[in-house]
C-alpha cells in the first residue's frame, strides 16, 4: 500500500453532556463520534454514508481541525497534526479545504465573488496579481465566466453558488477537499452538473476527496470507499462498488434495500425496525442491535470490533467471519437490470 | 377500520381542469400553475413530481384552497365528489378541509402545535367533523395512533411534539389527517425532512393505510426516485405545467418529455456503473419571467423553432392515457389517434 495522504487513526470526539448550577455535574457524553479509523489515498473519493445523528458532520470537523478530538489522531502524509504548531495548523488547513452544503449559507452576501473565492489566499499571504491571476484559473475551472467575480451571491442561482464553493476550496489547490453533502440541497436537475464537475476536477488535478453524504446512490457513484457510519462507529469500510453490491453488515443492506431505484424490485427485504436511537443513549453492544434482524445474544453485550474480510473489506458485525459461508445470509448480490 | 368502499362508477374522485393559478406581486404576474390537468381516483396515487419553483405545491394549496395572499385561481375547475371547489364557499370548505381532504406537511414538527398535546391535535378534528365527545375523539386517537404505529399510544396522547422523533412526528400529522377517513390525502413532501430507512417506513405505512381505507393520495416529492412503487399514476411539472402525465411505470421506463427523460438519466441510481451522469444545462425557469413557447426550450437538446414561440405547447394525448406537452410527439399523437380510431 502507498502512503496514504491522510490517515485517521482511532478518531474520537464525545461531548460532554451536563446538569446542574454552573453546569458543573457531567451527566453523561455524547459519543458523535467514537474510534474511527480510515485511509484516503493520493486521488481517490473516500465516502462516509449514515443518517442524520450518526456523527458524520462532527467528523468532518474533526478532519478541518475546527474541534479537537477527545483522543485518536489524524495523520496527513504521515505527520499527526495533535503535534501541529499553530504555523504548521495554518499549512494543514491549506491542505485541506470543504465545500459545504448550503450555498446561500456559505457565502457571505456583503462580499464579491471575487472576493469570496480568493480569500483563503489573502490569509495565507499571496499577493494580489497572484490571486487575481488564480481566480481567472479557478473561474474557468469551475465553469463561471470570468465577469462573475464582481457580481454578488444573491445575483446566482443555487448550482452556480455551489460552483463558487468549489471554486473557493479549490483555490489553494489542496490535496485534500472535505464535500459535506454537496448536492442536497441543489434541484434534481442541477446535481448531476455539480457531481460531473466534481468528478472532472478531480480528473484534472489529482484531488482526493472526503465525500459526506447520506444518498447512497451518489456515493456509489461518486466514490472509491466507502465507509458506512451508524451512531458515531463504522460499521463496514469497502470499496464502493463491493460495498453496495454485496453489503456485509445487517444495517448496510437496509440502506441498499432502501435506495433501490423505482421499478426494481430491492435484491432482498429486510424488515426496518424503529428509529435511530439518540446519540446520548445509545444501545449496549452493537448500537445497531435493537433493530437488526440477525440479533443474537452477543450483540446485545459486546461492541463488535471492525474485522478484515478481504484486504479491501471490513466489517465489524458478530455474524463474520462465521456468516461468510452460510447460505441465506449474506443476501444475494445486487443483480443490475 | 371498516372496509374499503370503491365506487362502482368510473367518475373521478379528483378532476383538475386547466387550472390556473398566478400569483400578483408588486414586481408581476408569477404564473405559479399556467395550465393543469389531472384526474385521480378513489383508492388511486398520483405522483406530482418537479424541482422546486415548478408549481406542485401551489396546485395542492389550490385544491385545499389555502393559497397565501396575492395567489388567486385565475381559471379552471377543481371537482372533488361532484362539487367545484373554485367557486366554494368558504364556510362549505371548512366542512371539507380535514374531513374530505386531509393533509400532510413536509416538516411535521411546523405542522404540529408545540403548546397542544398529541391527543388534543389529533383530537379536534374528530371533535369538530364528526361531532364526538373529548371522551370519544380520545379514544379514536389512540385506535389513530396504533394504526400509524407509535408504540404506546396511550402515554403518547399527554405528550408534546418535541418529545417525539421525526418520524414519529410525522407518524401523528399523518393521524390528524386521516382521522375523518378523508376521501383524499395530500402528502406534500412528507418524507423529505426524514431519514433514509425511516422514510421507506413512511412510505408503506402511506401504501397500508391507502389499502384500509380507500382514500386517494396526492403524493409531492421532488425525488422522482421516490414515487417508484408507491404511485399509479405520475405527473411532471416544469415551469408551472404539466409536462407529462400517465401510469407510473410506462413514464419510468419509456419517458416521453425531454424534461422527463433527462431528469431519469441524471439521477445516479444504486447498482448500475456509468462513468458520467448525463446533466441538463441550465437551471429551472423563474416563474415570474417564464420563456416564451415551452418553458424547457431553453433547456432542451431537441428544442424546435415552433418550441421558442408563442404560447406554451398543448397537450398531445397518447396511447394509454398517456399526455405530453411536447411538440416534439405531435406526430406520435397523430398516429396513436389514426390507430385508436
Amino acid at each position: 500500500m502507498t502512503e496514504a495522504l491522510l490517515e485517521v487513526r482511532d478518531l474520537a470526539k464525545h461531548f460532554p453532556v451536563t446538569r446542574g448550577l454552573l453546569r458543573g455535574k457531567q451527566i453523561g457524553a455524547v459519543k458523535a463520534v467514537d474510534g474511527l479509523s480510515f485511509r484516503i489515498q493520493p486521488g481517490e473519493t473516500f465516502a462516509i454514508v449514515g443518517e442524520s445523528g450518526c456523527g458524520k458532520t462532527t467528523l468532518a470537523n474533526l478532519i478541518l481541525s475546527l474541534v479537537p478530538p477527545t483522543h485518536g489522531d489524524i495523520l496527513l502524509h504521515g505527520q499527526s497534526i495533535a503535534r501541529f504548531s499553530p504555523a504548521e495548523l495554518m499549512l494543514y488547513r491549506k491542505s485541506v479545504t470543504a465545500v459545504f452544503q448550503d450555498p446561500y449559507g456559505a457565502l457571505n452576501p456583503r462580499m464579491r465573488i471575487g472576493d469570496v473565492i480568493t480569500e483563503p489566499m489573502a490569509i495565507h499571504g499571496y499577493a494580489r496579481r497572484a490571486r487575481q491571476q488564480r481566480l481567472q484559473e479557478v473561474l474557468r475551472a469551475v465553469g463561471l465566466s470570468a465577469d462573475s467575480a464582481r457580481r454578488f451571491p444573491h445575483e446566482f442561482s443555487g448550482g452556480q453558488r455551489q460552483r463558487v464553493g468549489i471554486a473557493r476550496a479549490l483555490v489553494l489547490q489542496p490535496p485534500l477537499v472535505v464535500l459535506d453533502e454537496p448536492v442536497s440541497s441543489l434541484d434534481v436537475s442541477i446535481r448531476s452538473q455539480i457531481l460531473n464537475l466534481l468528478k472532472d476536477l478531480q480528473a484534472e488535478f489529482g484531488i482526493s476527496y472526503l465525500l459526506i453524504s447520506h444518498d447512497l446512490a451518489t456515493v456509489e457513484h461518486m466514490s472509491d470507499w466507502i465507509g458506512v457510519m451508524y451512531l458515531g462507529k463504522l460499521v463496514e469500510i469497502g470499496q464502493a462498488k463491493t460495498t453496495c453490491r454485496q453489503p456485509r453488515h445487517p444495517y448496510t443492506a437496509t440502506l441498499v434495500a432502501a435506495a433501490t431505484p423505482p421499478g426494481r424490485t430491492p435484491p432482498w427485504t429486510l424488515p426496518i425496525m424503529g428509529e435511530v436511537p439518540h446519540g446520548l443513549d445509545i444501545p449496549s453492544g452493537c448500537a445497531f442491535h435493537p433493530r437488526c434482524p440477525y440479533v443474537q445474544p452477543i450483540c446485545r453485550t459486546h461492541t463488535p470490533p471492525l474485522t478484515m474480510l478481504t484486504a479491501q473489506h471490513q466489517v465489524a458485525c458478530h455474524l463474520y467471519p462465521e456468516a461468510m459461508s452460510a447460505a441465506t445470509w449474506p443476501p444475494a448480490p445486487v443483480t443490475s437490470a | 377500520m371498516q372496509a374499503p368502499t370503491q365506487p362502482a362508477d368510473d367518475t373521478p374522485l379528483l378532476a383538475v381542469r386547466d387550472l390556473r393559478t398566478h400569483i400578483f406581486t408588486r414586481r408581476g404576474v408569477v404564473k405559479a400553475v399556467n395550465g393543469v390537468s389531472f384526474q385521480l381516483r378513489a383508492g388511486e396515487t398520483l405522483g406530482l413530481v418537479g424541482e422546486s419553483g415548478s408549481g406542485k405545491t401551489m396546485t395542492c394549496l389550490s385544491i385545499l384552497r389555502l393559497l397565501p395572499r396575492g395567489a388567486r385561481i385565475v381559471s379552471g375547475e377543481i371537482v372533488l365528489q361532484g362539487s367545484d371547489l373554485v367557486t366554494a364557499s368558504e364556510a362549505a370548505l371548512e366542512r371539507l378541509r380535514g374531513k374530505q381532504m386531509g393533509m400532510v406537511l413536509q416538516n411535521a414538527l411546523a405542522a404540529l402545535d408545540p403548546v397542544f398535546t398529541i391527543g388534543t391535535q389529533v383530537g379536534e378534528p374528530l371533535v369538530i367533523h364528526q361531532r364526538l365527545s373529548w371522551r370519544a375523539a380520545l379514544r379514536r386517537v389512540v385506535e389513530l395512533l396504533r394504526l400509524v404505529k407509535v408504540v404506546a399510544p396511550e402515554m403518547r396522547l399527554h405528550s408534546y411534539p418535541h418529545e417525539l422523533s421525526g418520524g414519529m412526528r410525522q407518524r401523528v400529522a399523518s393521524a390528524a389527517a386521516i382521522g375523518c377517513a378523508p376521501a383524499l390525502l395530500i402528502a406534500d413532501e412528507p418524507t423529505t425532512a426524514l431519514d433514509v430507512t425511516t422514510q421507506r417506513q413512511y412510505l408503506d405505512l402511506l401504501k397500508e393505510l391507502q389499502q384500509a381505507t380507500g382514500m386517494a393520495i396526492i403524493f409531492v416529492t421532488h425525488d422522482i426516485s421516490l414515487v417508484g412503487n408507491m404511485c399509479d399514476q405520475l405527473a411532471v411539472f416544469y415551469g408551472g405545467l404539466l409536462v407529462e402525465y400517465g401510469p407510473r411505470q410506462q413514464i419510468l421506463s419509456q419517458p416521453s418529455h425531454p424534461y422527463t427523460m433527462a431528469l431519469l438519466q441524471a439521477i445516479p441510481q444504486l447498482g448500475e456503473s456509468r462513468e458520467r451522469l448525463a446533466s441538463i444545462a441550465g437551471e429551472p425557469p423563474d416563474l415570474g419571467r417564464l420563456p416564451a413557447g415551452c418553458p424547457f426550450h431553453p433547456r432542451c437538446e431537441a428544442a424546435l423553432d415552433v418550441c421558442r414561440t408563442g404560447a406554451p405547447p398543448p397537450v398531445f394525448p397518447l396511447a394509454q392515457g398517456r399526455q405530453v406537452r411536447c411538440w416534439l410527439r405531435e406526430q406520435e399523437h397523430d398516429r396513436s389517434a389514426v390507430g385508436s380510431a
